[in-house]
Protein backbone atom coordinates (compact mmCIF):
# COMPACT_ATOMS: atom_id res chain seq x y z
CA UNK A 1 0.00 0.00 0.00
CA UNK A 2 2.68 2.32 1.51
CA UNK A 3 4.92 1.28 -1.55
CA UNK A 4 2.10 2.30 -4.25
CA UNK A 5 0.85 5.61 -2.88
CA UNK A 6 5.21 6.24 -2.93
CA UNK A 7 5.16 4.96 -6.83
CA UNK A 8 2.46 7.55 -7.53
CA UNK A 9 4.18 10.54 -5.86
CA UNK A 10 7.38 9.69 -7.62
CA UNK A 11 5.17 9.54 -10.91
CA UNK A 12 3.65 12.73 -10.04
CA UNK A 13 6.83 14.59 -8.97
CA UNK A 14 8.33 13.33 -12.60
CA UNK A 15 5.54 14.81 -14.51
CA UNK A 16 5.52 18.10 -12.66
CA UNK A 17 9.09 18.47 -13.35
CA UNK A 18 8.70 17.70 -16.97
CA UNK A 19 5.87 20.02 -17.16
CA UNK A 20 8.39 22.78 -15.85
CA UNK A 21 11.00 21.85 -18.57
CA UNK A 22 8.24 22.57 -20.85
CA UNK A 23 7.41 25.76 -20.28
CA UNK A 24 10.25 26.59 -21.87
CA UNK A 25 8.98 24.74 -25.02
CA UNK A 26 5.78 26.78 -24.83
CA UNK A 27 7.94 30.03 -24.61
CA UNK A 28 9.26 29.49 -27.85
CA UNK A 29 5.94 28.21 -29.13
CA UNK A 30 4.04 31.16 -27.67
CA UNK A 31 7.26 33.76 -29.41
CA UNK A 32 6.64 32.29 -32.94
CA UNK A 33 2.94 32.39 -32.33
CA UNK A 34 2.32 35.89 -31.39
CA UNK A 35 4.79 37.12 -34.07
CA UNK A 36 3.60 34.77 -36.70
CA UNK A 37 -0.66 35.36 -36.05
CA UNK A 38 0.18 39.41 -35.60
CA UNK A 39 2.31 39.68 -38.18
CA UNK A 40 -0.11 38.05 -40.98
CA UNK A 41 -2.58 40.10 -40.39
CA UNK A 42 0.03 43.14 -41.07
CA UNK A 43 1.31 41.38 -44.19
CA UNK A 44 -2.76 41.72 -45.66
CA UNK A 45 -2.52 45.10 -45.41
CA UNK A 46 0.88 45.57 -46.20
CA UNK A 47 2.56 43.56 -49.03
CA UNK A 48 6.17 41.30 -47.71
CA UNK A 49 7.57 43.11 -50.54
CA UNK A 50 7.12 46.86 -50.07
CA UNK A 51 8.23 45.63 -46.11
CA UNK A 52 11.45 43.98 -46.95
CA UNK A 53 12.89 45.98 -49.51
CA UNK A 54 11.05 49.21 -49.12
CA UNK A 55 13.47 52.23 -48.28
CA UNK A 56 11.50 54.61 -46.19
CA UNK A 57 9.60 53.85 -42.80
CA UNK A 58 7.44 56.29 -41.82
CA UNK A 59 4.59 54.52 -40.20
CA UNK A 60 3.00 56.56 -37.82
CA UNK A 61 1.89 59.48 -40.11
CA UNK A 62 0.60 59.92 -43.45
CA UNK A 63 1.14 59.09 -46.02
CA UNK A 64 2.72 55.93 -44.34
CA UNK A 65 5.60 54.27 -45.85
CA UNK A 66 6.35 50.47 -44.63
CA UNK A 67 10.09 49.69 -45.95
CA UNK A 68 11.39 48.47 -43.08
CA UNK A 69 15.15 48.63 -45.05
CA UNK A 70 15.91 51.76 -42.81
CA UNK A 71 15.72 50.02 -39.48
CA UNK A 72 17.53 47.03 -40.47
CA UNK A 73 20.49 49.65 -41.51
CA UNK A 74 20.10 51.59 -38.63
CA UNK A 75 20.49 48.51 -36.44
CA UNK A 76 23.60 47.32 -38.45
CA UNK A 77 25.18 50.40 -38.54
CA UNK A 78 25.31 50.15 -35.09
CA UNK A 79 26.03 46.89 -34.86
CA UNK A 80 28.86 47.10 -36.47
CA UNK A 81 30.21 50.12 -34.99
CA UNK A 82 30.04 48.23 -31.77
CA UNK A 83 31.60 45.22 -33.12
CA UNK A 84 34.74 47.79 -34.01
CA UNK A 85 34.73 48.92 -30.61
CA UNK A 86 34.36 45.81 -28.85
CA UNK A 87 36.41 43.82 -31.31
CA UNK A 88 40.25 44.76 -30.91
CA UNK A 89 39.48 45.38 -26.79
CA UNK A 90 37.47 41.97 -26.00
CA UNK A 91 40.07 40.10 -28.57
CA UNK A 92 43.51 41.95 -27.43
CA UNK A 93 42.17 41.53 -23.64
CA UNK A 94 41.13 37.74 -24.44
CA UNK A 95 45.04 37.44 -25.49
CA UNK A 96 46.41 39.51 -22.48
CA UNK A 97 44.42 37.16 -20.07
CA UNK A 98 44.98 33.87 -21.32
CA UNK A 99 48.82 34.16 -22.54
CA UNK A 100 50.44 36.81 -20.74
CA UNK A 101 48.46 37.68 -17.31
CA UNK A 102 49.57 35.60 -13.92
CA UNK A 103 46.93 33.77 -12.60
CA UNK A 104 46.33 36.14 -10.02
CA UNK A 105 46.25 39.34 -12.25
CA UNK A 106 43.62 37.30 -14.42
CA UNK A 107 41.64 36.34 -11.39
CA UNK A 108 41.68 40.24 -10.61
CA UNK A 109 40.81 41.44 -14.24
CA UNK A 110 38.56 38.90 -15.35
CA UNK A 111 35.33 39.81 -12.75
CA UNK A 112 36.29 43.69 -13.29
CA UNK A 113 35.73 43.07 -17.11
CA UNK A 114 32.36 40.92 -15.97
CA UNK A 115 30.90 43.60 -14.18
CA UNK A 116 30.50 45.93 -17.57
CA UNK A 117 28.32 42.84 -18.81
CA UNK A 118 26.36 43.41 -15.35
CA UNK A 119 25.88 46.60 -16.13
CA UNK A 120 22.17 47.88 -16.76
CA UNK A 121 21.61 48.66 -20.48
CA UNK A 122 19.76 51.64 -19.50
CA UNK A 123 22.65 53.01 -17.74
CA UNK A 124 25.29 52.72 -20.98
CA UNK A 125 21.88 54.86 -22.54
CA UNK A 126 22.88 57.65 -19.78
CA UNK A 127 26.55 57.50 -20.38
CA UNK A 128 26.13 57.66 -23.74
CA UNK A 129 23.78 60.55 -23.64
CA UNK A 130 25.48 62.81 -20.98
CA UNK A 131 29.41 61.98 -21.56
CA UNK A 132 29.87 60.14 -25.20
CA UNK A 133 28.76 62.40 -27.16
CA UNK A 134 28.94 66.15 -25.46
CA UNK A 135 32.29 65.11 -24.21
CA UNK A 136 33.87 62.83 -26.04
CA UNK A 137 32.50 63.56 -29.93
CA UNK A 138 31.72 66.73 -29.94
CA UNK A 139 35.20 67.87 -28.97
CA UNK A 140 36.32 65.90 -32.06
CA UNK A 141 33.69 66.00 -34.58
CA UNK A 142 31.59 69.29 -33.94
CA UNK A 143 28.75 68.84 -36.19
CA UNK A 144 27.64 65.51 -34.76
CA UNK A 145 23.92 65.40 -33.65
CA UNK A 146 22.31 65.57 -30.78
CA UNK A 147 20.97 61.57 -30.70
CA UNK A 148 23.90 59.49 -33.16
CA UNK A 149 24.41 56.31 -33.85
CA UNK A 150 28.52 57.34 -33.09
CA UNK A 151 27.31 57.35 -29.20
CA UNK A 152 25.53 53.99 -29.77
CA UNK A 153 27.87 51.85 -31.47
CA UNK A 154 30.22 53.22 -28.56
CA UNK A 155 28.16 52.49 -25.31
CA UNK A 156 26.96 48.69 -26.93
CA UNK A 157 30.79 48.01 -28.06
CA UNK A 158 31.37 48.77 -24.66
CA UNK A 159 28.50 46.53 -23.31
CA UNK A 160 29.39 43.29 -25.58
CA UNK A 161 33.54 43.72 -24.95
CA UNK A 162 32.72 40.76 -21.79
CA UNK A 163 31.04 38.70 -24.46
CA UNK A 164 33.95 38.55 -26.46
CA UNK A 165 37.23 38.46 -24.08
CA UNK A 166 35.27 36.04 -21.66
CA UNK A 167 34.05 33.26 -24.65
CA UNK A 168 37.71 34.08 -26.42
CA UNK A 169 39.33 33.52 -23.13
CA UNK A 170 37.71 29.83 -22.76
CA UNK A 171 38.55 29.64 -26.44
CA UNK A 172 41.94 30.08 -26.20
CA UNK A 173 42.59 28.11 -23.16
CA UNK A 174 40.96 24.96 -24.30
CA UNK A 175 43.96 24.99 -26.54
CA UNK A 176 46.36 22.15 -24.99
CA UNK A 177 49.53 23.37 -24.00
CA UNK A 178 51.44 21.07 -26.09
CA UNK A 179 50.90 23.40 -28.90
CA UNK A 180 52.30 25.87 -27.48
CA UNK A 181 55.25 24.51 -26.33
CA UNK A 182 55.72 23.29 -29.20
CA UNK A 183 56.31 27.00 -31.01
CA UNK A 184 58.45 27.98 -28.15
CA UNK A 185 60.01 25.20 -28.74
CA UNK A 186 61.26 26.50 -32.56
CA UNK A 187 62.36 29.94 -30.70
CA UNK A 188 59.15 31.64 -31.27
CA UNK A 189 58.02 34.56 -29.46
CA UNK A 190 55.00 34.92 -27.28
CA UNK A 191 53.45 36.87 -29.95
CA UNK A 192 53.83 34.27 -32.67
CA UNK A 193 53.06 31.82 -30.57
CA UNK A 194 49.75 33.85 -29.51
CA UNK A 195 48.81 35.04 -32.96
CA UNK A 196 50.02 31.84 -35.32
CA UNK A 197 49.29 28.78 -32.93
CA UNK A 198 46.92 29.75 -30.48
CA UNK A 199 44.59 32.11 -32.21
CA UNK A 200 44.33 29.92 -35.53
CA UNK A 201 43.56 26.46 -33.37
CA UNK A 202 40.95 28.72 -31.47
CA UNK A 203 39.28 30.21 -34.85
CA UNK A 204 35.71 28.77 -34.26
CA UNK A 205 35.65 29.78 -30.57
CA UNK A 206 36.79 33.68 -31.60
CA UNK A 207 33.92 33.80 -34.67
CA UNK A 208 31.41 31.99 -32.11
CA UNK A 209 32.24 34.72 -29.56
CA UNK A 210 32.57 37.73 -32.13
CA UNK A 211 28.53 36.39 -33.77
CA UNK A 212 27.15 36.06 -29.97
CA UNK A 213 28.76 39.94 -29.31
CA UNK A 214 26.71 40.54 -32.88
CA UNK A 215 23.34 39.63 -32.06
CA UNK A 216 23.61 41.38 -28.34
CA UNK A 217 24.29 44.57 -30.58
CA UNK A 218 21.55 43.74 -32.82
CA UNK A 219 18.76 43.08 -30.09
CA UNK A 220 20.00 45.86 -27.50
CA UNK A 221 16.97 48.07 -26.95
CA UNK A 222 17.69 50.72 -24.19
CA UNK A 223 21.07 51.77 -24.84
CA UNK A 224 20.45 52.37 -28.50
CA UNK A 225 17.05 53.96 -28.15
CA UNK A 226 18.38 56.96 -25.62
CA UNK A 227 21.43 57.32 -28.06
CA UNK A 228 20.83 56.79 -31.44
CA UNK A 229 17.23 58.44 -31.51
CA UNK A 230 14.27 57.96 -33.56
CA UNK A 231 14.95 59.10 -36.83
CA UNK A 232 14.45 56.76 -39.00
CA UNK A 233 17.25 56.89 -41.79
CA UNK A 234 19.16 54.53 -43.84
CA UNK A 235 22.82 56.01 -43.88
CA UNK A 236 26.21 55.21 -43.17
CA UNK A 237 27.25 58.16 -41.75
CA UNK A 238 27.64 57.60 -37.47
CA UNK A 239 27.43 61.03 -36.68
CA UNK A 240 23.32 61.47 -37.83
CA UNK A 241 20.25 59.79 -35.46
CA UNK A 242 19.38 56.67 -36.52
CA UNK A 243 16.65 54.47 -35.59
CA UNK A 244 17.19 50.75 -34.98
CA UNK A 245 14.55 48.05 -34.81
CA UNK A 246 14.40 47.66 -31.45
CA UNK A 247 13.83 51.67 -31.02
CA UNK A 248 10.88 51.78 -33.49
CA UNK A 249 9.35 49.34 -31.22
CA UNK A 250 10.14 51.41 -28.10
CA UNK A 251 8.49 54.25 -29.73
CA UNK A 252 5.38 52.89 -30.34
CA UNK A 253 5.21 51.57 -27.47
CA UNK A 254 5.66 54.91 -25.87
CA UNK A 255 1.96 55.79 -27.35
CA UNK A 256 -1.05 54.16 -26.24
CA UNK A 257 -1.46 52.36 -29.41
CA UNK A 258 -4.94 50.47 -30.02
CA UNK A 259 -5.28 46.56 -30.32
CA UNK A 260 -5.75 45.70 -34.18
CA UNK A 261 -4.67 49.21 -35.43
CA UNK A 262 -1.99 48.98 -38.06
CA UNK A 263 0.35 50.78 -35.81
CA UNK A 264 0.09 47.98 -33.33
CA UNK A 265 0.84 45.36 -35.79
CA UNK A 266 3.78 47.38 -37.41
CA UNK A 267 5.21 45.89 -33.34
CA UNK A 268 5.04 42.43 -34.28
CA UNK A 269 5.99 42.89 -38.09
CA UNK A 270 9.34 44.38 -36.64
CA UNK A 271 9.34 42.00 -33.58
CA UNK A 272 9.66 39.06 -35.92
CA UNK A 273 12.47 40.56 -37.81
CA UNK A 274 14.35 41.03 -35.22
CA UNK A 275 13.65 37.88 -33.89
CA UNK A 276 14.59 36.54 -37.15
CA UNK A 277 18.00 38.40 -37.48
CA UNK A 278 19.06 37.19 -34.02
CA UNK A 279 18.10 33.48 -34.36
CA UNK A 280 19.91 33.17 -38.08
CA UNK A 281 22.94 34.54 -36.12
CA UNK A 282 23.11 32.59 -33.10
CA UNK A 283 21.94 29.21 -35.15
CA UNK A 284 25.61 30.47 -37.01
CA UNK A 285 27.43 30.73 -33.98
CA UNK A 286 25.90 27.23 -32.54
CA UNK A 287 26.42 25.83 -36.39
CA UNK A 288 30.43 26.87 -35.98
CA UNK A 289 31.38 25.91 -32.67
CA UNK A 290 30.07 22.50 -33.56
CA UNK A 291 31.38 21.81 -37.02
CA UNK A 292 35.01 23.62 -36.68
CA UNK A 293 35.98 22.86 -33.48
CA UNK A 294 39.41 21.39 -33.59
CA UNK A 295 39.03 18.81 -30.85
CA UNK A 296 42.17 18.09 -28.88
CA UNK A 297 42.71 15.08 -26.18
CA UNK B 1 66.01 22.12 -52.89
CA UNK B 2 63.46 24.16 -51.43
CA UNK B 3 65.03 22.81 -48.29
CA UNK B 4 68.21 24.88 -49.13
CA UNK B 5 66.06 27.84 -49.90
CA UNK B 6 64.66 28.06 -46.63
CA UNK B 7 67.98 27.56 -44.73
CA UNK B 8 69.22 30.22 -46.92
CA UNK B 9 66.98 32.82 -46.18
CA UNK B 10 66.02 31.97 -42.92
CA UNK B 11 67.16 35.34 -40.75
CA UNK B 12 66.29 34.73 -37.00
CA UNK B 13 65.65 38.52 -36.65
CA UNK B 14 65.54 37.74 -32.77
CA UNK B 15 65.39 41.19 -31.45
CA UNK B 16 63.19 42.80 -33.98
CA UNK B 17 60.58 40.18 -33.16
CA UNK B 18 60.90 40.24 -29.35
CA UNK B 19 60.57 43.96 -30.40
CA UNK B 20 57.74 43.59 -31.83
CA UNK B 21 56.38 40.99 -29.30
CA UNK B 22 57.08 43.61 -26.42
CA UNK B 23 54.89 46.48 -28.16
CA UNK B 24 52.27 43.81 -28.46
CA UNK B 25 52.47 42.71 -25.29
CA UNK B 26 52.14 46.27 -24.48
CA UNK B 27 48.86 46.77 -26.59
CA UNK B 28 47.01 43.93 -25.34
CA UNK B 29 47.51 45.68 -21.94
CA UNK B 30 46.14 49.28 -23.47
CA UNK B 31 43.52 47.59 -24.56
CA UNK B 32 42.71 45.85 -21.38
CA UNK B 33 43.07 49.18 -19.76
CA UNK B 34 40.66 50.74 -21.90
CA UNK B 35 37.43 48.51 -20.63
CA UNK B 36 39.02 48.97 -17.27
CA UNK B 37 38.89 52.49 -17.67
CA UNK B 38 35.37 52.81 -19.79
CA UNK B 39 34.03 51.30 -16.56
CA UNK B 40 35.71 53.51 -14.02
CA UNK B 41 34.86 56.82 -16.07
CA UNK B 42 31.00 55.55 -16.38
CA UNK B 43 30.75 55.07 -12.44
CA UNK B 44 32.79 58.08 -11.51
CA UNK B 45 30.45 60.04 -14.24
CA UNK B 46 27.21 58.46 -12.71
CA UNK B 47 28.27 59.31 -8.89
CA UNK B 48 29.34 63.23 -9.87
CA UNK B 49 26.05 63.69 -11.42
CA UNK B 50 24.16 62.24 -9.18
CA UNK B 51 25.72 62.26 -5.77
CA UNK B 52 24.46 65.82 -4.69
CA UNK B 53 20.74 64.47 -5.33
CA UNK B 54 20.56 61.37 -3.06
CA UNK B 55 18.53 62.13 0.30
CA UNK B 56 16.13 59.95 1.86
CA UNK B 57 13.49 62.81 0.70
CA UNK B 58 14.74 61.10 -3.07
CA UNK B 59 13.84 57.60 -2.10
CA UNK B 60 10.55 58.34 0.13
CA UNK B 61 8.51 60.84 -2.74
CA UNK B 62 7.12 60.81 -5.99
CA UNK B 63 8.88 62.01 -9.22
CA UNK B 64 7.87 65.87 -10.10
CA UNK B 65 7.90 67.41 -13.65
CA UNK B 66 7.10 70.74 -12.10
CA UNK B 67 9.37 70.84 -9.77
CA UNK B 68 12.46 68.37 -10.16
CA UNK B 69 14.04 69.07 -7.70
CA UNK B 70 11.92 67.80 -4.92
CA UNK B 71 11.13 64.67 -7.14
CA UNK B 72 11.53 61.47 -6.10
CA UNK B 73 11.90 57.40 -6.97
CA UNK B 74 9.54 55.88 -4.62
CA UNK B 75 7.32 54.38 -6.94
CA UNK B 76 9.56 53.10 -8.71
CA UNK B 77 11.83 51.32 -5.88
CA UNK B 78 8.26 49.86 -4.88
CA UNK B 79 7.79 48.98 -8.31
CA UNK B 80 10.95 47.16 -8.65
CA UNK B 81 10.67 45.41 -5.18
CA UNK B 82 7.03 44.20 -5.99
CA UNK B 83 8.61 42.91 -9.90
CA UNK B 84 11.38 41.01 -8.52
CA UNK B 85 9.86 39.58 -5.24
CA UNK B 86 6.89 38.38 -8.20
CA UNK B 87 9.62 37.23 -10.93
CA UNK B 88 11.32 35.18 -8.20
CA UNK B 89 8.34 33.41 -7.07
CA UNK B 90 7.30 32.19 -10.34
CA UNK B 91 10.93 31.85 -11.61
CA UNK B 92 12.55 29.95 -9.06
CA UNK B 93 10.69 27.23 -8.55
CA UNK B 94 9.96 26.67 -12.10
CA UNK B 95 13.99 27.40 -13.54
CA UNK B 96 15.20 24.61 -10.43
CA UNK B 97 12.17 22.14 -11.52
CA UNK B 98 13.26 22.25 -15.52
CA UNK B 99 16.67 21.87 -14.10
CA UNK B 100 16.15 19.18 -11.85
CA UNK B 101 14.53 17.03 -14.93
CA UNK B 102 17.17 17.60 -17.59
CA UNK B 103 19.96 16.73 -15.20
CA UNK B 104 18.70 14.22 -12.89
CA UNK B 105 15.34 12.85 -14.66
CA UNK B 106 15.43 13.01 -18.19
CA UNK B 107 16.76 9.90 -19.85
CA UNK B 108 19.22 11.33 -23.43
CA UNK B 109 16.69 10.84 -26.21
CA UNK B 110 15.17 13.21 -29.16
CA UNK B 111 12.70 15.18 -26.50
CA UNK B 112 15.33 16.07 -23.99
CA UNK B 113 17.86 17.06 -26.94
CA UNK B 114 15.31 19.43 -28.74
CA UNK B 115 14.41 21.09 -24.89
CA UNK B 116 18.08 21.44 -24.48
CA UNK B 117 18.85 23.14 -27.80
CA UNK B 118 15.62 25.21 -27.49
CA UNK B 119 17.00 26.70 -23.85
CA UNK B 120 20.11 27.31 -25.40
CA UNK B 121 18.11 29.26 -28.32
CA UNK B 122 15.48 31.19 -25.62
CA UNK B 123 19.04 32.37 -23.64
CA UNK B 124 19.88 33.96 -27.27
CA UNK B 125 16.27 36.33 -28.02
CA UNK B 126 16.32 39.61 -27.41
CA UNK B 127 14.99 40.95 -24.12
CA UNK B 128 12.16 43.02 -25.92
CA UNK B 129 10.62 39.88 -28.16
CA UNK B 130 10.00 38.37 -24.81
CA UNK B 131 8.42 41.90 -23.80
CA UNK B 132 6.50 41.65 -27.55
CA UNK B 133 4.76 37.98 -25.97
CA UNK B 134 4.06 39.62 -22.68
CA UNK B 135 1.91 42.19 -24.25
CA UNK B 136 0.20 39.71 -26.25
CA UNK B 137 -0.21 36.99 -23.96
CA UNK B 138 -0.61 38.44 -20.53
CA UNK B 139 -1.69 41.92 -21.26
CA UNK B 140 -3.82 41.50 -23.88
CA UNK B 141 -4.99 37.91 -24.09
CA UNK B 142 -5.22 37.06 -20.24
CA UNK B 143 -6.14 40.92 -19.82
CA UNK B 144 -4.00 41.08 -16.91
CA UNK B 145 -3.62 44.48 -18.16
CA UNK B 146 -0.14 46.31 -17.28
CA UNK B 147 -0.24 45.08 -14.54
CA UNK B 148 2.92 44.20 -11.99
CA UNK B 149 1.96 40.64 -12.32
CA UNK B 150 2.41 40.57 -16.08
CA UNK B 151 6.04 42.16 -15.74
CA UNK B 152 7.02 39.54 -13.56
CA UNK B 153 5.62 37.06 -15.52
CA UNK B 154 7.24 38.07 -18.66
CA UNK B 155 10.38 38.95 -16.49
CA UNK B 156 10.18 34.96 -15.55
CA UNK B 157 9.79 33.56 -18.74
CA UNK B 158 13.32 36.04 -19.67
CA UNK B 159 15.14 34.73 -16.78
CA UNK B 160 14.12 30.98 -16.87
CA UNK B 161 16.91 30.45 -19.07
CA UNK B 162 19.42 31.90 -17.12
CA UNK B 163 17.96 30.09 -14.00
CA UNK B 164 17.94 26.79 -15.68
CA UNK B 165 21.64 26.81 -17.67
CA UNK B 166 23.24 27.60 -14.23
CA UNK B 167 21.03 25.26 -11.93
CA UNK B 168 22.06 22.46 -14.51
CA UNK B 169 25.81 23.28 -14.09
CA UNK B 170 25.80 23.29 -10.12
CA UNK B 171 23.10 19.47 -10.21
CA UNK B 172 26.15 17.98 -12.54
CA UNK B 173 28.78 19.37 -10.21
CA UNK B 174 27.72 16.95 -7.86
CA UNK B 175 29.51 14.01 -7.51
CA UNK B 176 27.91 11.06 -8.66
CA UNK B 177 29.09 8.83 -5.47
CA UNK B 178 26.71 11.19 -3.17
CA UNK B 179 23.53 9.72 -5.86
CA UNK B 180 24.80 6.12 -5.59
CA UNK B 181 25.24 6.18 -1.31
CA UNK B 182 21.94 7.03 -1.23
CA UNK B 183 20.06 4.88 -3.93
CA UNK B 184 22.38 1.90 -2.17
CA UNK B 185 20.32 2.92 1.35
CA UNK B 186 17.19 2.37 -0.69
CA UNK B 187 16.12 5.62 -1.31
CA UNK B 188 13.98 6.64 -4.53
CA UNK B 189 14.98 8.95 -6.93
CA UNK B 190 12.92 11.73 -5.78
CA UNK B 191 14.36 11.57 -1.87
CA UNK B 192 17.98 11.38 -3.48
CA UNK B 193 17.08 14.87 -5.32
CA UNK B 194 15.63 16.46 -2.60
CA UNK B 195 17.95 15.28 0.23
CA UNK B 196 21.37 14.84 -1.29
CA UNK B 197 21.90 16.50 -4.88
CA UNK B 198 19.96 19.83 -4.18
CA UNK B 199 21.66 20.61 -0.68
CA UNK B 200 24.91 20.07 -2.65
CA UNK B 201 23.79 21.94 -5.27
CA UNK B 202 22.63 24.76 -3.26
CA UNK B 203 25.07 27.45 -3.39
CA UNK B 204 25.55 27.25 -6.91
CA UNK B 205 21.79 27.39 -7.76
CA UNK B 206 21.75 30.38 -5.44
CA UNK B 207 24.57 32.17 -7.49
CA UNK B 208 22.60 31.45 -10.45
CA UNK B 209 19.08 32.61 -9.10
CA UNK B 210 20.90 36.23 -7.15
CA UNK B 211 22.31 36.24 -10.64
CA UNK B 212 19.22 36.08 -12.63
CA UNK B 213 17.56 37.82 -10.87
CA UNK B 214 19.79 40.99 -10.81
CA UNK B 215 19.33 40.58 -14.38
CA UNK B 216 15.53 41.37 -14.50
CA UNK B 217 16.05 44.25 -12.10
CA UNK B 218 18.35 46.41 -14.88
CA UNK B 219 15.92 45.07 -17.63
CA UNK B 220 13.31 47.98 -18.96
CA UNK B 221 12.90 46.78 -22.73
CA UNK B 222 10.11 44.22 -21.72
CA UNK B 223 8.24 46.27 -19.80
CA UNK B 224 8.26 48.97 -21.77
CA UNK B 225 6.73 46.79 -24.18
CA UNK B 226 3.99 45.99 -21.91
CA UNK B 227 3.34 49.51 -21.81
CA UNK B 228 5.13 50.35 -18.14
CA UNK B 229 6.82 53.26 -19.68
CA UNK B 230 3.35 55.56 -18.94
CA UNK B 231 3.81 57.46 -15.73
CA UNK B 232 2.26 55.91 -12.59
CA UNK B 233 2.40 58.47 -9.50
CA UNK B 234 1.86 55.79 -6.75
CA UNK B 235 3.19 52.52 -5.24
CA UNK B 236 1.42 49.04 -6.30
CA UNK B 237 -0.84 47.92 -4.02
CA UNK B 238 -2.13 44.32 -5.57
CA UNK B 239 -0.93 42.24 -8.35
CA UNK B 240 -2.97 43.27 -10.97
CA UNK B 241 -1.63 47.78 -10.05
CA UNK B 242 0.07 49.17 -12.52
CA UNK B 243 3.65 50.02 -11.71
CA UNK B 244 6.50 51.69 -12.46
CA UNK B 245 10.62 50.26 -12.00
CA UNK B 246 13.39 51.78 -11.63
CA UNK B 247 15.08 51.16 -14.98
CA UNK B 248 12.05 52.66 -16.29
CA UNK B 249 12.42 55.62 -14.08
CA UNK B 250 15.98 56.17 -15.55
CA UNK B 251 15.08 56.31 -19.02
CA UNK B 252 12.25 58.64 -18.42
CA UNK B 253 14.47 61.12 -17.03
CA UNK B 254 17.54 60.51 -19.47
CA UNK B 255 14.85 60.68 -22.17
CA UNK B 256 14.33 64.18 -21.01
CA UNK B 257 16.38 67.43 -22.71
CA UNK B 258 16.70 69.53 -18.88
CA UNK B 259 19.68 68.66 -17.19
CA UNK B 260 17.66 68.90 -13.90
CA UNK B 261 16.54 65.41 -15.24
CA UNK B 262 20.18 63.98 -15.61
CA UNK B 263 20.86 64.39 -12.27
CA UNK B 264 17.93 62.72 -10.85
CA UNK B 265 18.38 60.23 -13.72
CA UNK B 266 21.88 59.73 -12.45
CA UNK B 267 20.83 59.70 -8.46
CA UNK B 268 18.57 56.68 -9.65
CA UNK B 269 21.08 55.19 -11.61
CA UNK B 270 22.84 55.19 -8.07
CA UNK B 271 20.63 53.64 -6.51
CA UNK B 272 19.90 50.68 -8.81
CA UNK B 273 23.74 50.02 -8.92
CA UNK B 274 23.82 49.54 -5.33
CA UNK B 275 20.96 47.29 -5.02
CA UNK B 276 22.88 45.34 -7.56
CA UNK B 277 26.35 45.53 -6.19
CA UNK B 278 24.48 44.36 -2.58
CA UNK B 279 23.37 41.30 -4.48
CA UNK B 280 26.56 40.05 -6.67
CA UNK B 281 28.21 40.58 -3.21
CA UNK B 282 26.04 37.96 -1.67
CA UNK B 283 26.26 35.74 -4.65
CA UNK B 284 30.33 36.12 -4.56
CA UNK B 285 30.08 35.84 -0.26
CA UNK B 286 27.92 32.34 -1.06
CA UNK B 287 30.39 31.02 -3.90
CA UNK B 288 33.38 31.50 -1.20
CA UNK B 289 31.77 30.23 1.32
CA UNK B 290 30.78 27.15 -0.70
CA UNK B 291 34.77 27.05 -1.89
CA UNK B 292 35.94 26.88 1.89
CA UNK B 293 33.37 24.50 2.55
CA UNK B 294 35.39 22.05 0.29
CA UNK B 295 38.55 22.35 1.29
Amino acid sequence: MIETLRRWKERGIHVWLLACALVSIATTAGIIWVLASESVKFFVHVSPFEFYFGTRWAPLMEPRHFGVIPLIGGTFLVAAGALIVSLPVGLASAIYLSEYASPRLRNLLKPILEILAGIPTVVYGYFAVTFITPHVLRPLFPNVEIFNAASAAIVVGIMIIPTISSLCDDAFRAVPRSLREAGYALSATKLEVSTRIVLPAAMSGVVAAVLLGLARAVGETMAVTLAAGMTPNLTLNPFVSVQTLTAYMVQVSQGDTPAGTIEYQTIFAVGMTLFLITLAINLVAQRVLARFREVYE
Amino acid sequence: MSVQATQATFVPRLGARRAIGSAFHLFCVLMLLLAVAALGILLVRVVMDGWAWLSMQFLTSFPSILNPESGGIKHALHGTIWLIVLTGVVSVPLGIGAAVYLQEYASSNRLTRFIQLNIANLAGVPSIVYGILGLAVFVRSLALGRSVIAGALTMSLLILPVIIIASKEALAAVPNSIRLAAYALGATRWQVVRHHVLPAAAPGIMTGIILALSRAIGEAAPLIMLGALNYVPFVPTGLTSPFSALPIQIFSWTGLPQPEFHHLAAAAIIVLLAVLLTMNAVAIGIRMYQQKDRL
